[in-house]
Parts: C-alpha cells; sequence; structure tokens
C-alpha cells in the first residue's frame, strides 16, 4: 500500500489561542456561506507565513522522523481561506529539494484554470527533477469556485482539461521541437528543454468527488482514482462502475486503481481526539466550501448531471440546499444559532466515519474496516480543522507509530497492492472476459 | 388560446434542426430571444402578431436547439443566423432582440448594415459600459439575476405567472442551458465585444430604434448612450419605472412604440 497524509493548509486560528480572531473568521464565512469570497481583508500576512511554514516544516519532518509514510499530498485552491496552497507546485518546489525520500503528490493541478498547459509541463518537469523523480502529478478540473477565481470559461472547462492533460502528455514524450494546433490550444514551437526524470512520464493519479464522467476517463487511461472523503456507499458504487469501464478496456481493475481519503484526529486521549476532531466542521466545512452557484458554474456539468442537479435543486429540503440562506446582515446570536446547527451534526459524522476521530487502539479497526470495504492500494490520511501544531504533530507521530504498521499488516492480508507494486491497467481479465469484484460491501453490514 | 396562435417548426441551418417559433400574420419579423432563452408567448407578441408574422428561433445551445460546436462568440452566431436569413429567403426584414439577442442583431447590422429594413434593440448588451458595469449573470442564481431584470417582479403579471412560483426541474433545466451556452459565447470578455461599437459607427442609418428602461440593473445606461452615438440616426426611446424588460413590464407603451417605428 502506498500511504501518505494531506492537509488543506486552511488559514485559520486556534481556538485556545486566540479565540476572537478565530471566531470573527468562522462568523464570516458563515455570514458569506461560503469559504470562497471570504473578503480578503480578513487575511494577516504575518500569521498566514506562519502557517504556511508549518504545513511545510510539517512535511520536512514527515520526510526526515516519520518513515513509515511514503508520501504526503498536496492540492490546490484561490480565493478562500479553505486553502493556502494557491499555487501548490510552489510548495511542492520547496518540498522537492527539502525532502529526500517521501513522494509528492499533487492531486491535482487544475489544467483549465492554469491556462497555459506548457508552462504547467515545465514547472512540474522541474520539480521532478529537483526531488529526484518523486513527483506524482494528478489532474483536476477544479472545484466550480475556481472557474471564477481564475476567470476559466466553465463551458470549456473539459474541453481545456482534455486537450490540456493530453498536449501536457505530448510535451513530455514527443521530441520537440513541435508544433500543435488544437481546437482550444496553440502552440507554435513546443521544445520544452527541462524534461521530467521519470520515463515516459511520471505516473498520474486523479482524485475525485465520485463524478462517473471523471471515473470512466480514469478507468479508459488506466489511471488510478482517489476518492476525496467520499460517502462509502457512493463511492462502492463508483469503484463498480470503474471496474466495469475497466473490463471494456479488457484488464481487470484492483486496489492498484484505487485510492481513498479519509479525515482522522488520532491523539492520546479519547474524548481529547474527538474534541479535536470536531473542529474539522469549521465554518461549516464542506457544506461551505462555496455557494451552490459558485460550485455549479454554468455549463461546468455535463447536460446529464445539470438534469440530476435540476432535480435536487428544485425538490424540498434536498442536499443540494445550503444550510440556510444569509443576507449579510445576521446578528451574532443568529450566526452563534447557526453554528450551533452545524457542530450538532458531529455525532452523525463520526458514525458515517467522514471523520474517524480517538486513540490509535480506538481508530485502527474502523481504518481497516475502510481498507476491508473499499480495498483500496492507495491510503491518505486527512488532517484538517483548527487545531494546534503541537496536536497536529502528535497525530502524525501517532498515525506513523501506530496506525500505518496495523494498516499495512491488515492490508497485505487483504493483497491491497500500490500503483508501485503493480502497474494499473496490467491485470487480465479472466478467461471468460469476466471480471472480479473490487470491493467488498457485504464487509460494511458486519460488526467491527 | 395561445396555442392557435403559434406553432413551431424546425429549420436546417449548419448541420443542425433549429426550433423556429412561429406565429402571426403579415410582413416577417426576427425576434431574438435574451440571455435566458425563450421564456414563452406574452401580451406583447399577442398584439404585434394581429399584423406581423413573428419568426422566433432558438439560439443554437439554448433549450432543445441543438448547439452548432464551432460556434464560439456571438459574431459566430450573428454568422448563422444571417445565412438562415438567406436559405429561408428572408432578407431585408424587421428584427426585435431583447438583451443578449439585441446584442446579436448589433452584431448581424454591423457585418452587413442592410441585413434588416429596420431594427428594434431593447437593452442590448454587446457593448462594454463606460459607467457601471453590465449585470453579471454567472456570479448569481439564475433566480436572482431573473427578479433583477424587472424593476417589480410582483407588480408585473406576465413575469411573476412565469417565474413566482420556485422553478419546477424543466424550468431550472432550461435556464442553466441557456445560462451554459451563454457562458460559452460571452464569459469573456463579458457580455460585449469590444469591437461593436466601432464597427457601429460605420452604420449610419435611421432605422435603429433603441428601446431601455430607465432602471435597468442589467444594462447600463452608458451602453445604451454608446449604441446611440454610435449608430448615427438611431432614435431612443425611454421609459420611466421600468427595469430590463419593457415588453412585459410596460407591454402597451412597448408595442405602440414598436407599431410606430416598424410602420405597417
Amino acid at each position: 500500500m502506498h500511504m501518505m497524509w494531506f492537509t488543506e493548509r486552511a488559514y485559520h486560528y486556534d481556538p485556545e489561542v486566540e479565540p476572537e480572531k478565530y471566531r470573527l473568521l468562522e462568523n464570516q464565512v458563515i455570514r458569506e456561506r461560503s469559504f470562497y469570497g471570504t473578503p480578503n481583508r480578513f487575511f494577516d500576512a504575518e500569521h498566514g507565513a506562519k502557517l504556511i511554514n508549518q504545513y511545510l516544516d510539517e512535511k520536512v519532518y514527515t520526510d526526515e522522523e516519520l518513515l513509515n509514510f511514503d508520501g504526503v499530498m498536496l492540492n490546490e485552491h484561490h480565493g478562500t481561506p479553505f486553502c493556502l496552497g494557491a499555487v501548490m507546485d510552489v510548495e511542492a518546489a520547496v518540498l522537492a529539494g527539502k525532502t529526500k525520500r517521501i513522494k509528492i503528490v499533487l492531486l491535482g493541478n487544475p489544467v483549465a484554470t492554469v491556462g497555459n498547459p506548457l508552462r504547467l509541463a515545465e514547472e512540474l518537469a522541474m520539480i521532478d527533477l529537483i526531488s529526484g523523480g518523486r513527483l506524482v502529478p494528478g489532474w483536476v478540473r477544479g472545484a466550480g469556485s475556481e472557474q471564477f477565481a481564475n476567470n476559466t470559461n466553465p463551458a470549456l472547462n473539459r474541453e481545456l482539461f482534455e486537450e490540456g492533460v493530453d498536449f501536457i502528455i505530448k510535451a513530455w514524450t514527443t521530441p520537440g521541437p513541435f508544433r500543435h494546433e488544437g481546437k482550444r490550444l496553440h502552440f507554435r514551437h513546443v521544445n520544452p528543454w527541462v524534461l521530467p526524470l521519470q520515463k515516459p512520464h511520471p505516473p498520474f493519479w486523479i482524485p475525485g468527488l465520485i463524478s462517473p464522467d471523471t471515473a470512466y476517463w480514469c478507468a479508459k487511461r488506466r489511471y488510478p482514482y482517489v476518492a476525496l472523503a467520499t460517502k462509502l456507499e457512493p463511492t462502492l458504487e463508483l469503484w463498480h462502475f470503474y471496474a466495469e469501464a475497466a473490463a471494456r478496456e479488457g484488464y481487470q481493475a484492483g486496489p492498484e486503481n484505487f485510492g481513498y481519503l479519509q479525515p482522522v484526529m488520532i491523539g492520546d486521549n479519547q474524548e481529547r481526539a474527538e474534541e479535536l476532531g470536531k473542529r474539522l466542521l469549521f465554518g461549516g466545512a464542506f457544506a461551505h466550501f462555496a455557494r451552490p452557484e459558485w460550485m455549479f458554474p454554468p455549463g461546468y456539468n455535463s447536460k446529464a448531471a445539470t438534469r440530476r442537479l435540476a432535480q435536487l435543486e428544485t425538490g424540498p429540503n434536498t442536499s443540494g440546499k445550503p444550510m440556510f440562506t444569509t443576507t449579510g446582515e445576521e446578528t451574532e446570536e443568529q450566526i452563534e444559532a447557526v453554528k450551533n446547527r452545524i457542530y450538532s451534526g458531529y455525532p452523525k459524522v463520526l458514525k458515517d466515519m467522514q471523520m474517524i476521530a480517538g486513540t490509535p487502539d480506538n481508530v485502527i479497526p474502523k481504518l481497516c474496516k475502510i481498507l476491508e470495504v473499499l480495498r483500496p492500494g492507495i491510503f491518505s490520511f486527512w488532517l484538517d480543522g483548527p487545531v494546534s501544531a503541537k496536536d497536529r504533530k502528535r497525530c502524525l507521530e501517532l498515525i506513523n507509530r501506530d496506525v500505518i504498521p496495523a494498516m499495512r499488516e491488515y492490508g497485505k492480508n487483504l493483497g491491497l497492492v500500490s500503483p508501485f507494486e503493480r502497474k494499473p491497467g496490467s491485470r487480465a481479465l479472466g478467461p471468460d472476459g469476466v471480471y472480479a469484484a473490487v470491493s467488498n460491501p457485504e464487509a460494511l453490514a458486519e460488526e467491527y | 388560446m395561445a396555442s392557435q396562435e403559434w406553432s413551431e417548426r424546425t429549420v436546417r441551418i449548419a448541420g443542425i434542426n433549429l426550433p423556429v417559433i412561429v406565429g402571426g400574420r403579415g410582413k416577417p419579423l426576427l425576434v431574438l430571444h435574451d440571455e435566458l432563452g425563450y421564456p414563452g408567448w406574452f401580451n406583447w407578441q399577442r398584439a404585434l402578431a394581429k399584423e406581423r408574422t413573428l419568426f422566433i428561433p432558438m439560439a443554437p445551445g439554448f433549450g432543445k436547439a441543438p448547439r452548432i460546436e464551432w460556434v464560439d462568440n456571438v459574431r459566430d452566431l450573428a454568422c448563422v443566423y444571417a445565412r438562415m436569413l438567406r436559405e429561408e429567403g428572408l432578407e431585408n426584414i424587421d428584427v426585435i432582440g431583447f438583451s443578449f439577442g439585441g446584442w446579436v442583431a448589433a452584431e448581424m447590422i454591423a457585418n452587413y448594415p442592410a441585413q434588416f429594413r429596420r431594427s428594434v434593440l431593447v437593452a442590448p448588451g454587446g457593448i462594454k459600459a463606460s459607467k457601471g458595469d453590465l449585470m453579471d449573470l454567472f456570479l448569481v442564481p439564475a433566480q436572482s439575476y431573473l427578479r433583477a431584470t424587472v424593476l417589480d417582479p410582483s407588480a408585473t403579471a406576465e413575469f411573476s405567472n412565469l417565474y413566482g412560483e420556485p422553478n419546477t426541474p424543466e424550468q431550472y433545466e432550461l435556464l442553466e442551458d441557456a445560462r451554459a451556452e451563454f457562458s460559452r459565447v460571452a464569459w469573456e470578455p463579458y457580455f460585449h465585444n469590444p469591437s461593436l461599437p466601432h464597427l457601429l459607427e460605420g452604420v449610419a442609418n435611421q432605422s435603429v430604434l433603441l428601446i431601455w428602461g430607465r432602471q435597468d440593473r442589467v444594462v447600463p445606461r452608458s451602453v445604451i448612450d454608446t449604441y446611440y452615438r454610435a449608430i448615427a440616426g438611431s432614435k431612443l426611446v425611454m421609459f420611466e419605472n421600468c427595469g430590463h424588460r419593457p415588453e412585459i413590464e410596460k407591454t402597451d407603451e412597448f408595442v405602440s412604440e414598436v407599431r410606430n417605428f416598424l410602420g405597417a
């Protein structure tokens, strides 16, 4: 198995050290109903500098001291306190130089919104060279709000994404100079001098929130698909969909084709760890990542997805609806009431394993249950919420010391191999062309 | 009954079957709908249909009209419509265009000033606002934009009949399809074409009527002023206490102005 960890590198304050700043930022996010679009007057550059270095140092520490981790995972978001990684490749470049061992996994580069895929090909090639071939890039269309932040026409996103990825591969693998006259991209003289160390190019992993379009694209191209903390039942359905598409391509999918990201908070004390885990819900968490109109900009979705959304959006009390509506004029009491509603949902979050929090002994069976059900070859722990650097460090140490060894042992017995151990798409189908199950949905119902 | 006043037919153009609403009698009048698609048959159409045959194409990609993959901007679309008029034998007819449809008509005029006998541009987009901003359709939900298009939604009967209740799934889908296609052709530069006012300067005739509501929140006054200055001889009519949809907010005055301008 490939074991790594991820954090959004959120901009926030420790409520135990700076409670008033913590409260002001959270209340503003709630007033906006959105992390995206929170006015940047709330950004204090000195505090930002401290945080961004803390997040980099944690990864260097992982490389040097937490030897059970195989990698660290980064992502990119714009215009939001949700994530300080506005240009992920800058962080990746720092890590490429400061680390010696771990894989640097970028899930993923927003090809369409970056706008110039040749520049992206060069950035990534440099990171691969500096790191000595430890780069794992991934590609994303970018959240809906990223289209606004980067002024990328959402109706062209899928075209720009698909042609952009193909172009990057072409730039890395076709001897230059060559000319590219595509549908959306036009380059008259392509000859990047700096090419990746890994040949023919670094392996690609694709993260997603269980969009069938993306899973189908991955299955066709034999790219592993990493589900980002999605609920287990729909994730199982998507695995099945991927495996079916893989079979049509003539191969048997397996653990090497799948990855899963799981929010955790692990500490020495069960109660304290659960309390810290609750902070993942800061500001409404994903429910408030961006307002619906920014999450689904025009033309960003396929026609089929818009039709599904039409049923959701027009039905009463459906999940497509925001938690509440705000005018921006709410009193402090009203905002506090919304916060109470958000945090009162925590028991369900724990029950659904959307957060696994506790001591190592408490969390290991739950994490092993996920391995048993989803059978991923890639596993990423996700640390987030306004938690002190000290508590985060302790969490990573416990994952490294206790959790990873136990999960590895369990995964080994299940035959969970990573894409580095078995090439995705290299397994043949059975003699009759039938494919074997890639997951174990029955295990979901069993006790753990 | 509305269903007796119009019918739908398809026109084969640029490799697609384009749905066209046709209704009324008399000389043909091309009607170009706005950025949220064709909303239906209203009183203003009913009135004009008494002496005019309304010819209302669905813009490609809007509603059930198939997309034309190579149409990437509003000038492309204007050229598709020009071709449609040639092929349908509808040259030198009159046109009325609303908002986005007004922009399309203006592009057609800029390309070929003799395209239309007379043109009515109702709160047309297409030109950069020198003061204020064209309201950004994409930053807000479709419903918020819709409400902003009329001065007083509850006092505008035809508007509240259509949009007063929460969207049906079908309405939601139609609006999203319209927004998607409008995004394809008008995301950047938003809702305008920098070359349009310059090209219109060469038009100089008296066959263009501009109509604008003083409380229009979508298209600022400066856009209309630029149109008025660019097209020498154009006529400008402003309605008081009126938003972006004079055709349903001030139907009687609107119909009367259009009738007078187009003549028999």
